[in-house]
């Protein structure tokens, strides 16, 4: 029992590294606000809230107004992060991204919480899997899927300083550190967390840990598989997306969302370019039932051993 | 009836585009009361008369919805607002927002009149790749706060320049223009209720109850009555005026903020289409386009008293 312990990595709530790092920035930076829609709490907001009370706004339960609102204070000069439920931030106020933020490019951070299936028993309603796939198509948008701690840190600091509107998915379920201490995010930047030549697990946000996983067990078949974290679903790492399917045989891709989001931009990408097979991991055509997170991704294969099976079948 | 002859440019375009333009910019400081109307109803006169030649010119535009609420626009741009041309960059100055943004073309003629635009830019309105949209675009004209198209919108972006301007410790106010058949849409009413709570006093809602809205009238639509009674108990200070009185609306604008503390709302009726005769209270002009023939008559109602 004792050596399975020691496996089992020290898992982490990136709500933690997103209320600190917004901690950190608002005290040397008077331009950065909260707004919320009675969200404090799921937020993680409550520091925030003590600390700097007259910035963060609190509209209620009201999507529309709050990404308003946030358009307007930014308007005004202030760096607003609109900190909500991805799913009803980005369902309910879908407008106000695609105008008041995106075309208007107005300098505002949207931070949807607890995205994907992290809030599983409470159904469809509360998921967040289409997000990616509308997201992505809206232009002048950057969408930010961050994979743990680390990168959710230096998505939010890089997004205070971006002049344009960005969408951080920021995750409740927890997950293991993936990325090394000393990684840089940068926008339209994959990175490579293993090599591999023979095909490529391309993976987003809370599941990269899963992707590595299943690389880990390829490996031991005798399959080298690389993986490829993709920080940002827009703008794409053309160029290591591309670089992967010329070098291996085909492109997994893995996300915690419907496969509209990252295998839809993958599919979309190499089809123009490098025609390669490509198999999605995700959730397909449909509302995911109730269920826990950790019970749904293995139900819709967005594990280890859906990741390896997906793998498997692309080089079959 | 628009028909598809109607919305082709034709010769006669020409001739109205060449209509005389002339900026008369802010009203000058210390005049009269009378001369400050006096200068703001000529403005208004040059404003609907070359927004009726753009709207023919371009063969679109929301006519109807422009000349209720352009004596509004004209108040607030040559007299209210501490705006000008050459401050935008001013941190202190005060704000409007067109959240009925399908009047573009009243918005922009004023920004002209008001030195914002050059003039020569009216003739390029709905014109591919032109920087005068259909419907405003912040990132296209400087002098735009937010772009605005989809109605519900303007409201709640206000509430949002009006909290970074109380965050400021700014004097600066925003005023925004919210057409009555907007109003339908659920997200003014959440911004309403945020500035009512946070007693938002340096916001100016105004709501150009001009009573038709783009496919009948709006009490047969969704009726809003009692308006003020709402706005009231929304937490606003509300004041009823003659949308097309520019000494009316120069009053009330001078009063925000409210001694109460409360956000300003200003139901400002007004009649769609105003003045020119077959137009008015004619919901049929929400976006028709004007023959040639009414052009004439139109401009012939709009010639100087």
């Amino acid at each position: 029992m004792s050596t399975i312990e020691t496996d089992i990595p020290v898992l982490h709530d990136c709500r933690d590294a997103w209320v600190e790092a917004l901690l950190e920035l608002a005290e040397t930076d008077d331009r950065i606000v909260a707004v919320v829609n009675d969200s404090v709490g799921s937020s993680k907001l409550g520091p925030f809230q003590k600390r700097f009370p007259d910035r963060l706004i609190n509209v209620g339960i009201a999507e529309q107004n709050m990404v308003g609102v946030g358009a307007g204070l930014a308007n005004g000069g202030k760096v607003p992060f609109v900190s909500a439920a991805a799913c009803f931030l980005t369902a309910r106020a879908m407008e106000q991204i695609k105008v008041d933020a995106a075309y208007s490019q107005h300098n505002i951070v949207l931070v949807g919480q607890s995205p994907g299936m992290a809030y599983g028993e409470l159904g469809p309603t509360h998921h967040s899997i289409e997000d990616l796939g509308w997201l992505r198509t809206i232009p002048g948008l950057t969408v930010v899927v961050p994979s743990d701690p680390i990168e959710t840190a230096q998505a939010v600091r890089w997004a205070a300083a971006h002049d344009g509107p960005v969408f951080i998915r920021v995750s409740r379920m927890g997950v293991p550190m993936v990325n090394h201490a000393d990684y840089g995010f940068v926008p339209g930047k994959a990175v490579t967390l293993r090599d591999g030549n023979d095909v490529t697990l391309a993976a987003i946000g809370t599941v990269v840990s899963r992707a590595l996983a299943a690389a880990e067990s390829l490996a031991a078949d005798g399959i080298s598989a690389r993986v490829l974290s993709v920080p940002t679903i827009k703008p794409l790492d053309e160029v290591a997306i591309l670089a992967a399917a010329r070098e291996t045989r085909g492109i997994v891709t893995v996300e915690e969302a419907l496969t509209t989001g990252l295998g839809g931009a993958v599919a979309e990408l190499v089809v123009q370019h490098h025609p390669v097979a490509v198999r999605f991991v995700g959730v397909r055509d449909q509302f995911a039932p109730t269920g826990s997170v950790e019970w749904l991704l293995d139900h819709f294969g967005i594990s280890e051993e859906g990741i390896v099976s997906a793998a498997l079948d692309l080089l079959a | 009836m628009t028909t598809e002859e109607d919305l082709v440019p034709d010769v006669d375009s020409s001739m109205v585009l060449s209509d005389a333009f002339s900026v008369l910019g802010r009203v000058p400081d210390g005049v009269t009361e009378g001369e400050v109307v006096a200068h703001l109803a000529e403005a208004a006169r040059l404003v609907r008369r070359r927004d009726i030649a753009m709207v023919r010119a371009a063969g679109l535009g929301h006519i109807g919805g422009e000349f209720s609420v352009i004596d509004i626009l004209v108040t607030l741009y040559l007299h209210s607002m501490n705006m000008s041309p050459d401050h935008l960059g001013e941190p202190d100055r005060d704000r409007f927002i067109l959240s009925k943004g399908h009047a573009a073309a009243a918005l922009y003629t004023t920004l002209a009149m008001a030195g914002f635009l050059p003039p020569e830019q009216l003739s390029t309105f709905m014109k591919p790749l032109a920087q005068l949209n259909g419907h405003p675009a912040r990132t296209k004209i400087a002098a735009v706060e937010a772009s605005t198209g989809p109605l519900g919108h303007g409201l709640p972006i206000a509430v949002g320049t009006t909290f970074a301007g109380r965050l400021d410790g700014s004097s600066r106010r925003t005023f925004v223009v919210v057409g009555d058949g907007e109003l339908q849409e659920g997200s003014n009413w959440e911004a309403l209720m945020t500035a009512g709570n946070h007693r938002l006093s340096q916001l100016c809602v105004i709501v150009d109850r001009n009573r038709l809205q783009q496919g009948a009238a709006v009490s047969d639509t969704n009726d809003l009555e009692p308006l003020a009674d709402k706005l009231r108990a929304f937490g606003f200070a509300v004041i009823d005026l003659n949308g097309h009185d520019h000494g009316a609306l120069a009053e009330a604008f001078r009063n925000v903020p409210a001694p109460s503390g409360q956000p300003t709302a200003i139901i400002a009726h007004t009649v769609k289409g105003h003045p020119i005769s077959f137009m008015a209270n004619d919901v049929a002009w929400h976006h028709k386009v004007p023959s040639p023939d009414q052009v004439a008559q139109a401009l012939s109602e709009l010639e100087a008293p």
